[in-house]
């Protein structure tokens, strides 16, 4: 898919000429660092803060967005022009890192349900990169099953009152706002009770605690809501239509998961280079060792798969990735490239990739057993590797629930 | 499907209704039950040519379409889903792409039309041994008089039983492993001392193994350049790759659509046994195969179409992500079809046993791993 063609060339000049003159150079490609790898979230400062508001005025933090709520009414395609602009000069868009899940999921998401004021309200901060978004839909005994859920809103008059525990909240820590999928109907079957409701998280009736993983990070946090209070306008969507709202959610996080819309930042070494550079080669110029060059091959060709997949499915969209069952493979399958990637650097560094942390090892080889370690969280989060083929099985191939138990 | 333009869907539509009604399964059941031995029927071949499949990919001033090979590519996953036998692949798509890239002018004139009208059925002779190796040639044209002499043996050659002209792989210097002092030759299959036994395979085609015992050629039967045709071989071969990928990922497509047939009727304990998740995942991932190799042959042939950087890495990947699927979908066929997948009466060791043929034919998946691998440069 190219995205090359003259109809855009006007655009690519406009965002070439705009980059240039608003783009601080001494940032180039460093973006990644700068946004803490992924990590953490130090807050911006300096030239970086300077970019990120100027890129947020015009709207190019959320290009597809409305101009109306702080986007710049971009299609997909225009959209891709810009990006790849942007990584043409190293620039790069902290908007979606520090919005936390606002940009990618919750945005979408109140973009087609929510009112007019909902809107106003909350997309405009979002675009900005200001206020940042955590979602409480895990529940200690709600993962994958995740319509058994049981932290309930119920209506005291005026407002909701909220009772019970999530878990796996990103950075709820740090975040301004929750979207919740609460039950409001204890009697209804379990996915017609759930509403979705959005809570300020600074308010006494929500305690966050920080999860530690087998990383050494704690991206994840549990979160005890005690009497916390929503507005009654602050319902996205129907009353009990919860699990709708919160479905199409996670198909945003899909597409988000999938490679489909990365971030544009420097390009990492490619993994045969590293190889080589750890492993050396024979006489012939191949990986001294052929049964690493073989799975090395393998993994290889199946991230091009994946990539000429995306590129597919985009061009049969006609530049539009929709939110459709096609995320469920690519989630899958971006996953399966991600860990793979993970274990093969691992294995190419030896005893260096066992390093935690301190002296006696690179960087680069701390920063990728953190990686790996962080990555096995892939096929786990958004529906698990196993939910996603669960979703393949029924939705697209059309296959029956069991009617069976054991 | 990739985004096709209104052609090619025209053509798709064309293709699957063809196959469906004139071509399907059944009819090569009773190709191989009768007992013939070109591989094929003359009808469905004939059917072919005057549907125009054999020009698709032939410029229009040589009798074809030009369409290309994204357009070739669609027929063929067609063609692959009902195992219908013909030399389609080996005639009008890499013969012609000898002639179309290496071809001389009075060559192309001569030899094109008659790929297009089916009146000639052209195939490559490459291979000499047990496994695809194109750089391992042996058999020697040696140059005699105005012309050449070749002596050696071909083996595994596509629709050799059937084929009237075969473009041969031969060595005019260095010895066998050198790319240098290949050189390609049209040859006759009627020229005095060439000899073609026909092979009886598991997947019931026309293959033969070709001896040639003092064929004398003329200098004029030199495709592309003497000594220098590695490069030559090798486009030619990455197009056959691509083609036959395409036909594999139909092959491939039909033996999940029959597995998801079944895992939707078939009742056991009381359910159809699609309800179960351990069979419900397997055929998830069989889909999410599916979906990936379609983006890599579709990706290859467009690639090729439009004279793309990276052609033989596409080829590559395309032919050995659907040698995995092929065999994967097809092994599923069987196992989740369980006793009946096994008896001749049922269609499933049809695909089984084409499946085998199609992985080993161009380059196994361990050859095609390999090459990747040395294009990236490791």
């Amino acid at each position: 898919m190219t995205t090359g063609s003259d109809q855009h060339a006007a655009f690519r000049q406009e965002a070439q000429v705009w980059l240039d003159e608003n783009f601080p150079k001494s940032l180039s490609g460093r973006g990644a660092e700068l946004l803490g790898n992924g990590e953490g979230s130090s807050p911006l400062t300096g030239e970086a803060l300077t970019w990120c508001e100027r890129l947020g005025s015009k709207g190019w933090g959320t290009p597809t967005w409305p101009a109306q709520y702080g986007g710049a009414d971009l299609d997909q395609a225009h959209s891709r022009v810009l990006q790849e602009e942007m990584g043409r000069v190293g620039a790069f868009n902290p908007i979606p890192v520090l919005a936390g899940m606002g940009v990618t999921m919750v945005g979408p998401t109140i973009l087609e349900y929510g009112t007019d004021e909902q809107k106003s309200q909350h997309l405009p901060p979002i675009s900005r990169g200001e206020i940042r978004w955590c979602l409480g839909y895990s529940e200690p005994n709600a993962g994958s099953d995740l319509a058994s859920l049981s932290t309930k809103a119920e209506d005291d008059g005026d407002a909701w009152r909220v009772n019970g525990q999530k878990v796996w909240t990103s950075g709820a820590d740090i975040s301004q706002w929750c979207g919740a999928l609460v039950r409001t109907d204890p009697k209804a079957k379990k996915h017609n009770g759930i509403s979705f409701l959005m809570l300020k998280m600074d308010q006494p009736g929500i305690e966050t605690r920080p999860i530690k993983l087998i990383s050494g990070f704690s991206p994840f946090c549990e979160t005890f809501f005690t009497d916390a209070r929503a507005e009654k306008s602050d319902m996205l969507g129907k009353l009990n239509d919860g699990w709708s709202v919160g479905k199409r959610l996670l198909q945003h996080e899909r597409v988000s998961q999938t490679g489909a819309r990365g971030t544009s930042g420097p390009k990492s070494e490619p993994l045969q280079t590293l190889a080589k550079r750890y492993i050396g080669s024979d006489a012939n110029g191949q990986l001294a060792d052929p049964d690493l060059r073989i799975r090395l091959a393998n993994h290889l060709m199946a991230a091009k798969a994946h990539g000429l997949t995306i590129d597919r499915i985009t061009a049969e969209a006609r530049g539009n990735v929709t939110v459709s069952a096609s995320a469920s493979i690519l989630k899958n399958s971006a996953t399966n490239v991600a860990q793979t990637l993970s274990e093969l650097s691992l294995e190419i560094m030896g005893h260096n990739g066992l390093g935690w942390e301190g002296e006696g090892f690179g960087d680069q080889e701390l920063q990728t057993v953190r990686t790996w370690l962080f990555g096995k969280a892939m096929s786990i989060y958004g529906g698990s590797a196993e939910v996603q083929n669960n979703i393949i099985s029924k939705n697209i191939l059309g296959l029956p629930e069991t009617t069976q138990k054991g | 499907m990739a985004a096709l333009n209104e052609e090619q869907s025209m053509i798709k539509d064309q293709a699957q209704a063809w196959v469906t009604e004139q071509a399907p399964v059944l009819k090569f059941r009773e190709m191989r039950n009768s007992g013939v031995t070109g591989g094929f029927t003359p009808q469905t071949w004939q059917s072919m040519v005057e549907m125009g499949w054999t020009g698709i990919i032939v410029p229009e001033q040589y009798g074809g379409s030009g369409l290309g090979y994204l357009t070739f590519g669609v027929v063929l996953e067609e063609t692959g889903k009902q195992l219908t036998a013909s030399p389609l692949l080996a005639s009008a798509l890499v013969g012609a792409s000898a002639l179309i890239l290496g071809g001389n002018e009075a060559q192309k004139q001569a030899w094109l039309p008659k790929i297009v009208d089916g009146s000639a059925i052209f195939s490559l002779a490459v291979d000499e041994g047990p496994r695809h190796a194109p750089l391992q040639i042996g058999l020697q044209a040696a140059a005699a008089g105005q012309g050449f002499v070749l002596n050696g043996t071909k083996t595994f050659v596509l629709e050799g039983v059937t084929a009237t002209h075969l473009v041969v792989a031969a060595r005019t210097e260095g010895q066998a492993g050198d790319a240098a002092g290949i050189t390609l030759f049209l040859v006759a299959t009627d020229t005095p001392g060439v000899t073609c036994s026909r092979l009886q395979t598991a997947d019931s085609r026309g293959y033969a193994n070709v001896d040639f015992t003092n064929v004398e050629l003329g200098s004029d039967m030199v495709v592309g350049e003497l000594h220098g045709a590695a490069g030559l071989l090798d486009q030619i071969l990455d197009r056959a790759r691509a083609g036959l990928a395409a036909e594999m990922l139909g092959t491939a497509a039909q033996s999940f659509a029959m597995t998801l047939d079944y895992l939707k009727t078939r009742v056991q304990f009381g359910q159809v046994i699609g309800a179960f998740q351990a069979l419900g995942h397997r055929a998830a991932e069989l889909f999410a195969e599916m979906e990936l190799t379609r983006s890599c042959v579709e990706a290859a042939l467009q690639a090729i179409d439009s004279d793309s950087e990276k052609v033989d890495q596409l080829c590559s990947l395309s032919k050995c992500k659907a040698g995995a699927f092929v065999f994967h979908a097809s092994n599923e066929l069987i196992q989740i079809h369980g006793g009946i997948g096994m008896t001749d009466d049922f269609d499933a060791g049809f695909y089984l046993k084409r499946a085998r043929a199609q992985d080993t034919i161009y380059g196994s998946q361990a050859f095609h791993r390999d090459r990747y691998a040395r294009l990236l440069d490791f």
